[in-house]
């Protein structure tokens, strides 16, 4: 028996989302990425003695609607100080929620595990500045000095805490990403996980199987990509099981995962850390949105992924099976549903769309390239009319996604138009008449000759014939040659 | 008479009629300063060629025939935790010293637009935590009464600069009474305003729910004038309020006025000052109002809830002075060590002393019986006081239980903390509340009255001050002045 | 209330916290300080308040905020002068030793 059979793991995700806002969560300056050192800042965000902040109301906005998509009451809140000394905080606090954030008591479902995870909270927050570590090894141990950017700080951050209530690398990595896919959704955030626009911490414990204690459990830091999560995951999970199996105890920490040498590593445990000295912000007032602002919000919102996925389950008849429904995922995900609607729309079978769509579309738009709607739906088409083979929509999907263009033109390019009615029925002739032996058998019903018949045509044509059609031409010279 | 000794109102309206320029006025007050400074040291910092060039501005947009605004020509002291763009901005800390804000504050900003001149940035008990001045990381004010007295404080430097004549005007901030005491103390008239009636931007926090600007004069009605500028919605505060002061409607008496005198400030106060309170009451009982004593209980409180809910908040906003962007650095071997090095060097000990009270307050295990149940103490006195309210139309008090001290009198921090007995509930509870010079107490020195309105009551406070000053005795003189000075210090 | 008697080791966490350097004997003095502030605090610790709603602003106002519109920014330069330290447009720090 495996050391992972013998224990169960329990995880809670905190997602720190970037607001999409054009300004700051509480001053004027500009929130944009990628900006020269220090040129995004003011009294206000560099924390200048005197400055005072002052709400962002479309951040309000993009926390209610993260809020109604994840299913939370919206509530009266109150901005809070988490007071401690770090050089990338310009007041040496955050203003953050604290006991009465804006959103609480949501859930989140996840298609494929088949489960609800509850959300605790969602909660405004402001971001920190950035510090470069400048010395030998880079790390933030034994840097010479560190270099302070302060253009992040101040922007604003909603701060989603799950229930732990996910129990494998599987599970977080399906929440991070149906998380990321309804907040992307929502317009509240770009969702980029490799600028930091979403950024996970985990707490993982562990326990043995029959037990009902929860065990002490560990922040995971520096999760920077869906990968990093289920690597992460699973090594502190193991981690802690040999810990457990050898007698040992696990102590309550944070750990950064380093993701070249796929290992957690200790960062603090000093308790003095957790004295945050938080006490309600005096200098902004409390935040009660209205009935009137929170349906004005809620009317802003899109169909969200869980209405989305359900549009898909219902043209796969209700009951989509296990695969279909990690294809329905993967389309709601990456919001390529539309193409599936598109297409089956226009009289693709749901089956085919579904496939390319979750399949090679996604792995096209994954690597940067883009496929017009239109296009998708006129290839399909092509495919599924026989036309074109797997293999070659595949081909012309590929180059679309690439160059562009037509549909046509593409399929010129690659030399995939294919044969005339009439140049296929020369070829059943010629291929036909060149095996007479072959022929014979077949007529006599040795259907398995067929492949046999496709293979020479192919051969012949230079593999430009259509397979259905020369077998369907094939099957129709027999039908003459018997009568 | 001398330029130094026209009111405010009076120097703007010559001005602005061309009787006199704005550059003879900032020479007269300058030449003032030169001749006296010495003798007081209001001032951290003297503006002489920027005060010289704004005057210089106004007396040409005048010719020009432009409007300059209510205060044209106006120097105004003003104390140094206030943020002015480009000129040395320190709160009398070391932490501080040679930090030129890249920005001004929303205040500054009003008065400049209505035509006033800022002369001078004046002392301060560091961060304006202090009662007395003696607290200034740099050197004490002395009271222009008499120097071997303090001038009170906080704002210890903008209530002597008025005093002394170096300005007409002055701002200084309020948090337990840092303007109101140190009226009382030099003898001018210094109002708290209600809480978010004055933009806090660009005011350097000490404790950010109690802290407020507010004006100092020589007269009720140039107090009126002065806050009537200041006093407007700021979209750079979020607790700045929707509303503003008309100073147009404060003469029109306290006949048929309702006035309390708050029992629970009574206790402790000397015979002088309690004369003085006395013959107040006589005055205004004169001119027509019906005086009665009258309790608001919680009030007794608001000393203790006060040294948690302030030094709790300074404890956060005082976090930021860490020699990383701006200020005092001193170099450690890492980041920690700098920032322990820094602060050690950089604060006073009364600064240190309240951040580390108010840390306490707030750390794990302590908030709820100490900040979360001084919040709670706030309630009940804000509660108690609008009880009051619905039996009088405003309340009076003595402002300081003494008149001003001498130098190191009060050394233990307890009993400097009660200096500010009477003045504190009023910043817990948001009202306003002023002092007006009202004679003189012990030694000859002045005392002030203090008037408490309700929320957003500053027409009723400003009616209840004019009609106290029409009656006060002439009042207290700079030493240099006076042919013997009064007390014993001769 | 808790004790209002600080012992001198609390004191010194205190200070910690707070990132004032003090030796022991200013914590010896600083202890006997606080103590005597928070045993005059006595007063508040004894009420019977509970259920009381705290004040946290005198101010009953809800809801403050702005348009989400950029507005200028500091000149860099003029940020950097008033700094302790810079370097390539940013602040410099000595370095960060572990994080507490």
């Amino acid at each position: 028996m495996s050391l992972e059979d013998k224990y169960l793991i329990t995880v809670g995700l905190e997602v720190h989302c970037e607001l999409r806002t054009a300004t700051k969560l509480f001053c004027g300056c500009a929130n944009t990425f990628g900006s020269p050192p220090n040129t995004n800042i003011c009294p206000v965000c560099l924390g200048l003695p005197g400055a005072l902040p002052v709400l962002n109301k479309r951040a309000v906005e993009y926390a209610i609607a993260i809020g109604l998509a994840l299913n939370c009451d919206i509530r009266r809140s109150v901005f809070a100080r988490k007071n401690y000394f770090y050089p990338d905080m310009p007041k040496d606090f955050q203003i953050s929620q604290y006991d009465e954030p804006i959103c609480v008591e949501g859930f989140l479902e996840l298609p494929v595990a088949g489960k609800r995870v509850g959300i605790v909270r969602a909660h405004i927050e402001e971001d920190t500045g950035k510090t470069t570590h400048v010395g030998s090894s880079g790390r933030i141990q034994g840097a010479d000095f560190s270099l302070v950017d302060y253009n992040r700080s101040g922007i604003p951050l909603v701060e989603i805490v799950s229930e732990p209530d996910m129990e494998s690398a599987d599970e977080a990595r399906e929440y991070v990403s149906e998380l990321r896919a309804i907040l992307v959704a929502t317009g509240a955030t770009d969702g980029k996980m490799e600028e930091g626009s979403l950024r996970v911490d985990a707490n993982v414990s562990v326990r043995r199987k029959g037990t009902d204690e929860l065990g002490t459990r560990c922040e995971i830091k520096n999760l920077n990509s869906l990968r990093s999560l289920g690597r992460a995951i699973q090594y502190e999970a193991r981690r802690q099981m040999e810990i457990v199996e050898e007698g040992g105890r696990v102590h309550q920490e944070t750990r950064h995962w380093n993701e070249d040498s796929g290992m957690t590593s200790s960062l603090r445990s000093k308790e003095e850390a957790n004295d945050y000295r938080y006490f309600p912000e005096p200098d902004l007032v409390p935040l009660e949105p209205s009935h009137e602002m929170v349906e004005s919000v809620r009317a802003t919102l899109p169909v969200l992924p869980p209405a989305r996925r359900a549009v898909l389950s219902e043209l796969a008849g209700g009951k989509p099976s296990p695969s279909e429904l990690e294809q329905i995922g993967t389309c709601v995900a990456l919001e390529l549903d539309g193409y599936v609607n598109s297409a089956v729309a226009a009289g693709v079978p749901f089956k085919l769309a579904l496939s390319r769509a979750a399949n090679e579309l996604a792995a096209l738009v994954g690597a940067g390239g883009a496929v017009a709607n239109e296009s998708f739906v006129e290839l399909l088409r092509a495919e599924d009319s026989g036309r074109l083979s797997a293999t070659q929509t595949k081909a012309v999907m590929s180059r679309l996604a690439e160059l562009g263009g037509s549909v046509e033109d593409a399929i010129t390019a690659l030399g995939f138009v294919g044969l005339s009615d009439s140049e296929v029925a020369a070829l059943v002739e010629r291929v036909t008449s060149e095996n007479p032996d072959e022929w014979s058998r077949y007529l006599a019903g040795e259907n398995q000759l067929a492949g046999f018949f496709i293979g020479a045509a192919m051969k012949a044509s230079g593999g430009k014939v259509n397979g259905r059609i020369f077998s369907a031409l094939l099957a129709g010279k027999r039908e003459v040659s018997r009568h | 008479m001398a330029i130094v000794d026209m009111s405010a109102r009076e120097m703007a309206a010559a001005v602005r009629a061309g009787e006199i320029s704005a550059r003879e006025v900032v020479e007269a007050h300058l030449g003032e300063i030169a001749a006296h400074d010495h003798e007081v040291s209001a001032f951290l910092l003297v503006l002489e060629d920027e005060a010289r060039r704004r005057a210089s501005e106004i007396d040409a947009a005048i010719a020009r025939g432009e409007e300059v605004g209510p205060l044209a020509g106006v120097p105004i002291a003003v104390k140094d935790n206030m943020a002015l763009r480009g000129v040395e901005t320190t709160c009398a800390s070391r932490i501080l010293a040679g930090w030129r804000p890249p920005y001004t504050a929303t205040v500054l900003e009003r008065i400049e637009a209505a035509g006033a001149i800022v002369i001078g940035k004046t002392n301060l008990d560091e961060f304006a935590m202090g009662s007395s001045t003696e607290n200034s990381g740099f050197f004490a004010t002395r009271n222009p009464v008499d120097p071997s007295r303090v001038p009170g404080g906080s704002s210890g430097g903008s209530a002597a600069a008025v005093a002394a004549r170096f300005a007409p005007l002055a701002l200084g901030s309020d948090t337990g009474g840092s303007i109101r005491q140190p009226a009382s103390l030099c003898g001018v008239v210094g109002a708290k305003p209600t809480y978010g009636l004055v933009s806090r931007y660009g005011l350097i926090a000490f404790a950010s729910s109690l802290d407020q600007i507010g004006p100092f004069a020589r007269s009720v009605e140039d107090a009126a004038a002065l806050l009537a500028v200041i006093a407007s919605q700021d979209p750079k505060d979020s607790t700045s309020l929707a509303a503003g002061f008309d100073a147009s409607e404060i003469t029109s008496g306290v006949r048929g006025m309702r006035i309390g005198v708050v029992e629970e400030m009574l206790d402790g106060v000397s015979p002088g000052v309690s004369s003085v309170l006395d013959a107040a009451i006589a005055a205004l009982v004169d001119a027509g109002a019906t005086v009665e004593r009258v309790s608001v209980p919680a009030a007794r409180f608001g000393l203790s809830a006060y040294y948690l809910i302030a030094p709790a908040e300074a404890s956060s906003n005082l976090a930021r002075f860490d020699g990383v962007r701006f200020g005092l650095r001193v170099e450690g071997e890492d980041i920690t060590e700098t920032y322990l090095r820094t602060r050690e060097k950089g604060f006073g000990a009364e600064v240190k002393r309240r951040i580390m009270l108010g840390t306490y307050a707030l750390s794990a295990g302590y908030y709820d019986a100490l900040y979360g149940k001084a919040q709670q103490v706030r309630t009940l006195i804000a509660r108690d006081f609008a009880a009051a309210y619905e039996r009088f139309d405003a309340l009076i008090s003595p402002t300081s239980p003494t008149v001003a001290f001498r130098f190191g009198e009060r050394s233990d921090p307890l009993s400097m903390y009660m200096s500010d007995v009477c003045t504190i509930p009023s910043n817990l509870a948001g009202h306003p509340g002023m002092s007006v010079p009202f004679g003189a107490a012990e030694d000859g020195m002045p005392a002030g009255v203090q008037v408490f309105a309700p929320a957003l009551g500053e027409g009723t406070m400003f009616r209840v001050a004019m009609a106290l000053e029409a009656s006060a005795a002439k009042p207290a003189v700079p030493v240099w002045r006076s042919a013997a000075a009064p007390g014993g210090a001769a | 209330m808790s004790s209002d008697q600080i012992s001198r080791d609390e004191t010194l966490h205190i200070a910690h916290l707070a990132r004032l350097a003090i030796t022991d004997e200013e914590a010896a003095i600083y202890a006997s300080q606080l103590s005597a502030v928070l045993a005059h605090a006595r007063d508040i610790g004894a009420l019977d308040i509970a259920g009381v709603e705290p004040t946290m602003h005198a101010v009953s106002m809800r809801n403050v905020m702005r348009e989400d519109v950029v507005e200028g920014s500091l000149d860099r330069d003029e940020v950097l002068a008033s700094a302790p330290s810079s370097e390539a447009g940013m602040f410099v720090v000595p370095r960060i030793v572990g994080e507490d």
